[in-house]
């Protein structure tokens, strides 16, 4: 029964709606529930996540490399030095509306920074954190 | 009188023009999200076809990033700037792999930068145009309007 409102917001969120950062952490929830039963998103374990040195890549060893200490202030890429808006949902609103543009960021991030695909509760724990950090 | 005043004009007018280098209309929303993210959406004029054709070929591993685009709009952003592409003979070689800031055109262009001011760490890269050029964005490249007052001329 579990997989079926998973696969509902998946599916919304594939014809492009835009969603809150609610509905995104809940997709990702759900899948981390499926997996391992009591699941429940932590923005503490996200905050940890998100401090953690993975040490994966020289430039960038950290999410703090290019995101700051603080998902709340605006980053600065580790190597282009392009200025990056702020994670945070309270800095700007715009951050985990759109699932595939989340999707695509933490595809990308987790193989460069982590060193592997992150998992579904790591991703809801970080987006908890990103949605409750003030 | 008028004969006289073309020619100043004109002098004056066109180092501005060649100071503007805006996105083409027709740029797709695929090319500013997937290439301006990480760094700024360059002027596709910036580097010959055949630079453009090497770098969008080896995306996945692009200056120590992957930075792969899926099939529909790879083709896009390809079509795209291929169809902008600078002239090959103006710009100088880009090097391999192609950069910007290996072409004879951007290195006359900026040869009145200090060495250190390129390591600074407002700057970091030659790739952060904005951090100088804080109009880059919008397409304005005039050294008239630095963001760093050690170029302020």
């Amino acid at each position: 029964m579990k997989p079926l409102p998973a696969l509902f917001l998946l599916l919304a969120s594939l014809a492009g709606h835009a969603e809150t950062p609610q509905q995104i952490g809940q997709i990702y929830a759900t899948e981390a529930a499926a997996r391992q039963a009591g699941f429940t998103p932590s923005a503490k374990r996200g905050e940890a996540f998100f401090r953690q040195r993975f040490g994966h890549n020289d430039k960038m060893p950290a999410c703090t490399s290019c995101h700051t200490d603080s998902p709340l202030n605006t980053g600065q890429h580790a190597v282009t030095g392009k200025s990056i808006r702020p994670l945070a949902i309270a800095t700007n609103g715009e951050r985990f509306s759109d699932p595939a543009k989340v999707e695509k960021w933490f595809g990308r991030n987790c193989k460069e920074v982590v060193g592997r695909a992150c998992t579904a509760g790591e991703k809801a724990d970080f987006a908890a954190y990103m949605s409750e950090v003030r | 009188m008028k004969l006289v005043a073309l020619p100043l004009l004109l002098g004056i007018a066109l180092p501005a023009l060649a100071d503007r280098l805006p996105l083409p209309a027709d740029t797709p929303a695929s090319y500013t999200a997937e290439c301006g993210s990480c760094h700024l959406a360059y002027p596709p004029a910036l580097l010959a076809a055949g630079d453009w054709q090497r770098l969008m070929a080896g995306l996945n591993e692009h200056f120590g990033t992957d930075a792969a685009v899926d099939g529909k709009k790879g083709a896009e952003i390809k079509t795209f700037l291929e169809r902008h592409a600078g002239n090959a003979a103006k710009l100088g070689s880009a090097g391999e792999p192609p950069r910007i800031s290996t072409t004879a055109r951007f290195v006359r262009k900026h040869r009145e930068v200090p060495t250190q001011l390129w390591r600074d760490p407002r700057v970091k890269s030659a790739a952060n145009c904005e951090a100088c050029h804080r109009g880059a964005g919008d397409g304005r490249y005039s050294e008239h309007d630095s963001a760093l007052p050690e170029l302020k001329r």
